[in-house]
C-alpha cells in the first residue's frame, strides 16, 4: 500500500521522551505552573498544621484505658469513655443478657447484604432467601416468630434501641418502599387522570414537607385515625412514615429511569400482545431501574442517614444510644468522642454503599466501561 | 371502539407522555380499554375516599372523646412560654399565633442566611474541586466524601457540642478583633438598628430593581446597537449609594456596635447564640458540599470547544468566563441548586433537635400545651408545602429567563 492517505500511524503522537517518569510528571502536575505551585505549597502547609492536630489528638495523646480522671489529664481523645460505654453505644437499652440477639441479628443482616452485594449471586434464590431472613431476624430481635409465638424471652419494641434498629429500619423502609415507589412512579405516567393526579399529589405533597414533620404526623396524628383501642407500636408507625416518605423520593428516581426507556419499547411489548403489567415486569421496568441504580443507590444513602430524624420522636436509634451515656455524670464532657465514633460507624456504612453504586454502575454498563 | 376515538386517544395519550396503548374491543363491554379504565379509576377513588372518610370519622370520635376542642381558636389564647430569641418583639404574655410566627421568622432567618453562606461557600470548594493540582484535588474529595456520608443530625449536634465547650466569656476566643467567641454563641460587630433603617432596607431593594432595569435597558441597546456599556459603577450606584443617600436624607443614625466584656457577658455586637450558631454551621458546611458537586458538574458539563471557540474570539479569560462559561454552566447548575435550596429549607426543621426556635420547635411546644396536634401539624405542614412551592415557583421563573431559547 502506497503512502497516499494519512494512516493511523501519523496521528499518534510520538512515545514520551525517555525523562518523563512517573516521579517526573508528578512534580509537573504538582508545581507546574506559578498557581499551581502556591496551591501545592498552602496545601502542604494546611495538612502540615492540621494532621498532627489531629493525630496528636485522636492517637498519640490519647487515653485507651482508665477512668474519666485518666482522660481529664491527657490532652487527647479518650478511647476510653467509647471502650467503657460501647455495649450502651451499639445496643442502647435492649436487654443486657440477651444481647447475643442483636448481635447474631446483625451478624446475619450484614452478612447477608454482603453476599446480596455480588452480582454474581443474583439469583431468584437470592430474593427467597431474604424472605426467609426476614422472619428470623425479627424473631432474633423480638423473640417471636413472627410477633406471635414465643421461643425465646420476649423484648418489646421499646427495649430495641441502638444500632439494630437503625440497620431494621433501613432495611424495611427501602425494600418495602421500593415496590410502592414503582406503582406511584407507574401511577404517575398512567394515562387514567385520577390515577395520575393521586400519585402527583402524593408525590408533591410528601416531597415539600419535611421527613420530621411526616414523623411527627405518625407519632402525634395517626393513632387519632385509628378506631378507639385500636392501636399500632410506635416503632411501626415510624417504620410506615419512613416507608411513606421514602417512597416518594424514590418514585421520582424511577420516574427518570422509565422516561429514559424510548417509546419503541413500549410499542415492541405492545406488539407482542403483552399486556400492561406484563410488558411493564418483562420489558420495561428491567431496564428502567437498571439505568437508574446509583441515584437509588444515592437515595438509599440519604434515608440511612435520615433514620437518625426517629429521636426526635423518642425512639431509640443509634445516635441516640451514642448519644445517651453523654448524660453519665462519671464521665461528663466528652461529647466530641462519642460524635467521632459514631460518625466514622455511619460513614463506614454509607462510603461502602456508595463505593458500590459506582461499581455497579461500572458494572451494569458495559457499554460505557473505559 | 370508533376510528376517530383512537385517534383522540393517542392525542391524548402522546399528551400525556405514554406511549399508545390501542386495544382491539373484543365485543365485550368489560373487555373495552375506556370501561375499563373508568372502572379501575372509580375503584381507586373510592378506596382512597373510603379510607380517608374512616380516619377522618375516627378522628373526630377520638377527639371528642378527649374532650379536646378543634379548630384554631387556641390561635388567640396566651402562649405562657418563652422564646430564647425573636425577631419580632415576643414575650410569654403573647399569643400562640404571634410563637407561631416567630418560629417562622426563626426558620427564614436560618434559611436565608444559610442559603448565601451555602452558596459562597459551595460555590467556591467547587472551584477547588476543578482543579489539575492532584493534592488540592484528593484534600477536596476527602472532605466532601467526609462531610455527605455522615448524618446531618449527627454533625447538628457535633457542632452544638463543639460551640457549647469553648470557653465562658472571661476567657473567650477572640480570633480577630470584634468578632468572640463564647460558650455563650457568636458575636460580632454590627449596626444598632432603629426603625428609621427601614428606610434604607427599602432604598436597598428599590436599588435591586432599578439595577436589573438598568440591566435589561442595557442589553436591549446592545441587541439593537452592538455596544456594550459595562453596567458594574452604575449597580455599585444603585445599590450602595442609593441607600446611603437615603440614610443620610431620613438621618438614619450610624451606630456601629461591637461587643465588649462586661461583668461576666459580652454586650453589644450581633449576638448569635449558639444553638442557631450550630444549626448555621452545620447546614451550611453539609449543604456546601452538595453544592460543590453541582457547580463542579456544572462547569465540567460546558464542553471545551466552548473555552476554544471564545478564545478563538479573542476574548480574555475573564469574558470566556463570564459571557461564554458561565451563562451555559448555570443552566444546568440552576435546577439542582433549587433543589438544593429546598432541602436546606426542609432540613433546618432539624433545629428542634438542638434547640433551635424553630417553626416546628415552636409548634412542638405549642402542641404540648394545647393538645391542638391536628392543627399545628397542619399548619406548619402547610407552610413548608407554600415555602417548599414559592422558591420552587421562583426557581423555574428563573430557569425559564436563563433557559436555552431556541428558535
Amino acid at each position: 500500500m502506497t503512502q497516499l492517505a494519512a494512516t493511523a500511524k501519523d496521528f499518534v503522537e510520538p512515545p514520551p521522551s525517555q525523562k518523563d517518569t512517573p516521579l517526573l510528571r508528578l512534580w509537573r502536575t504538582l508545581f507546574g505552573s506559578t498557581l499551581n505551585s502556591a496551591i501545592t505549597v498552602m496545601v502542604i502547609l494546611a495538612l502540615v498544621w492540621l494532621v498532627p492536630k489531629i493525630v496528636n489528638w485522636a492517637i498519640l495523646d490519647a487515653t485507651w484505658t482508665g477512668v474519666a480522671a485518666d482522660c481529664r489529664k491527657a490532652s487527647g481523645a479518650c478511647w476510653a469513655f467509647i471502650a467503657e460505654k460501647a455495649r450502651v453505644m451499639v445496643f442502647g437499652v435492649y436487654p443486657g443478657e440477651e444481647l447475643w440477639r442483636p448481635t447474631l441479628m446483625m451478624l446475619l443482616f450484614i452478612g447477608m447484604v454482603g453476599v446480596s452485594m455480588f452480582k454474581r449471586l443474583w439469583r431468584r434464590e437470592l430474593i427467597w432467601a431474604w424472605i426467609a431472613l426476614v422472619p428470623v431476624l425479627l424473631l432474633l430481635m423480638d423473640g417471636r416468630i413472627l410477633f406471635l409465638i414465643p421461643v425465646l424471652p420476649v423484648v418489646p419494641t421499646n427495649r430495641w434501641s441502638g444500632l439494630p434498629v437503625t440497620l431494621l429500619l433501613s432495611l424495611f423502609g427501602l425494600v418495602l418502599a421500593f415496590p410502592l415507589a414503582i406503582l406511584v412512579a407507574l401511577g404517575r405516567r398512567s394515562t387514567m387522570p385520577v390515577i395520575r393526579v393521586l400519585s402527583v399529589c402524593y408525590i408533591e405533597l410528601i416531597r415539600g414537607v419535611p421527613l420530621i414533620t411526616v414523623l411527627f404526623m405518625a407519632s402525634l396524628i395517626f393513632p387519632l385515625f385509628l378506631p378507639a383501642g385500636m392501636t399500632v407500636d410506635k416503632l411501626l408507625r415510624a417504620q410506615i412514615a419512613i416507608i411513606l416518605f421514602a417512597a416518594a423520593y424514590l418514585a421520582e428516581v424511577v420516574r427518570a429511569g422509565l422516561q429514559g426507556i424510548p417509546r419503541g419499547q413500549y410499542e415492541a411489548a405492545d406488539s407482542l400482545g403483552l399486556t400492561y403489567w406484563q410488558s411493564m415486569r418483562l420489558i420495561i421496568l428491567p431496564q428502567a431501574l437498571k439505568m437508574v441504580i446509583p441515584p437509588l443507590v444515592n437515595t438509599f444513602i440519604g434515608f440511612f442517614k435520615d433514620t437518625t430524624l426517629i429521636i426526635i420522636v423518642g425512639l431509640f436509634d443509634f445516635l441516640f444510644s451514642v448519644r445517651a451515656p453523654l448524660a453519665d455524670p462519671n464521665w461528663l464532657g466528652f461529647p466530641t468522642e462519642a460524635y467521632v465514633f459514631a460518625a466514622a460507624v455511619y460513614f463506614c456504612f454509607c462510603f461502602i454503599m456508595s463505593k458500590y453504586s459506582q461499581y455497579l454502575e461500572r458494572e451494569l454498563s458495559p457499554e460505557r466501561r473505559r | 371502539m370508533s376510528q376517530i376515538d383512537t385517534q383522540r386517544d393517542a392525542a391524548t395519550y402522546a399528551a400525556a407522555g405514554a406511549p399508545p396503548r390501542v386495544v382491539k374491543s373484543s365485543g365485550a363491554w368489560w373487555n373495552d380499554q375506556h370501561v375499563r379504565s373508568l372502572l379501575y379509576q372509580a375503584l381507586v377513588l373510592l378506596g382512597v375516599i373510603g379510607v380517608a372518610a374512616w380516619f377522618i370519622g375516627n378522628a373526630i370520635d377520638n377527639l371528642a372523646r378527649a374532650k379536646i376542642a378543634s379548630g384554631f381558636g387556641f390561635l388567640d389564647r396566651e402562649a405562657g412560654f418563652g422564646i430564647s430569641e425573636s425577631l419580632i418583639e415576643y414575650s410569654p404574655a403573647s399569643t400562640y399565633g404571634r410563637a407561631l410566627v416567630v418560629g417562622l421568622l426563626n426558620t427564614i432567618k436560618v434559611a436565608v442566611i444559610g442559603c448565601i453562606l451555602t452558596t459562597i461557600l459551595g460555590t467556591f470548594l467547587g472551584i477547588l474541586r476543578l482543579t489539575t493540582n492532584p493534592l488540592l484535588a484528593k484534600v477536596m474529595s476527602a472532605y466532601i466524601e467526609i462531610i455527605r456520608n455522615i448524618p446531618l443530625l449527627l454533625q447538628l449536634f457535633f457542632w452544638y457540642a463543639v460551640l457549647l465547650q469553648l470557653p465562658v466569656p472571661r476567657q473567650a476566643i477572640i480570633p480577630i478583633e470584634g468578632i468572640v467567641l463564647s460558650n455563650r454563641g457568636i458575636m460580632v460587630p454590627g449596626l444598632v438598628l432603629h426603625d428609621v433603617h427601614w428606610f434604607v432596607a427599602a432604598a436597598f431593594l428599590a436599588g435591586i430593581v432599578a439595577t436589573v432595569i438598568y440591566a435589561r435597558h442595557v442589553r436591549r441597546r446592545q441587541e439593537a446597537t452592538g455596544e456594550r456599556t459595562s453596567i458594574v459603577l452604575p449597580a455599585l450606584g444603585f445599590l450602595f449609594g442609593l441607600p446611603l443617600v437615603v440614610g443620610f436624607l431620613v438621618g438614619a443614625p450610624f451606630e456601629p456596635t461591637v461587643p465588649e466584656l462586661k461583668g461576666f457577658n459580652f454586650s453589644g455586637g450581633i449576638v448569635m447564640s449558639p444553638e442557631f450558631a450550630a444549626l448555621l454551621i452545620g447546614l451550611t458546611v453539609y449543604t456546601a458540599a452538595f453544592v460543590a458537586e453541582i457547580v463542579r458538574a456544572g462547569i465540567q458539563a460546558v464542553g471545551k470547544g466552548q473555552w476554544e471557540a471564545s478564545s478563538a474570539l479573542g476574548l480574555r479569560r475573564g469574558q470566556m468566563l463570564r459571557l461564554v462559561v458561565l451563562p451555559q454552566a448555570l443552566r444546568i447548575i440552576i435546577p439542582p441548586m433549587t433543589s438544593t435550596y429546598l432541602s436546606y429549607t426542609k432540613n433546618s426543621s432539624l433545629a428542634i433537635a438542638i434547640g433551635y426556635p424553630d417553626l416546628v420547635s415552636v409548634s412542638n411546644t405549642t402542641m404540648n400545651q394545647t393538645g391542638q396536634a391536628v392543627e399545628a401539624i397542619a399548619i406548619f405542614m402547610s407552610i413548608y408545602l407554600g415555602l417548599s412551592l414559592l422558591i420552587s415557583a421562583f426557581m423555574n421563573w428563573y430557569n425559564n429567563q436563563i433557559a436555552l431559547k431556541e428558535r
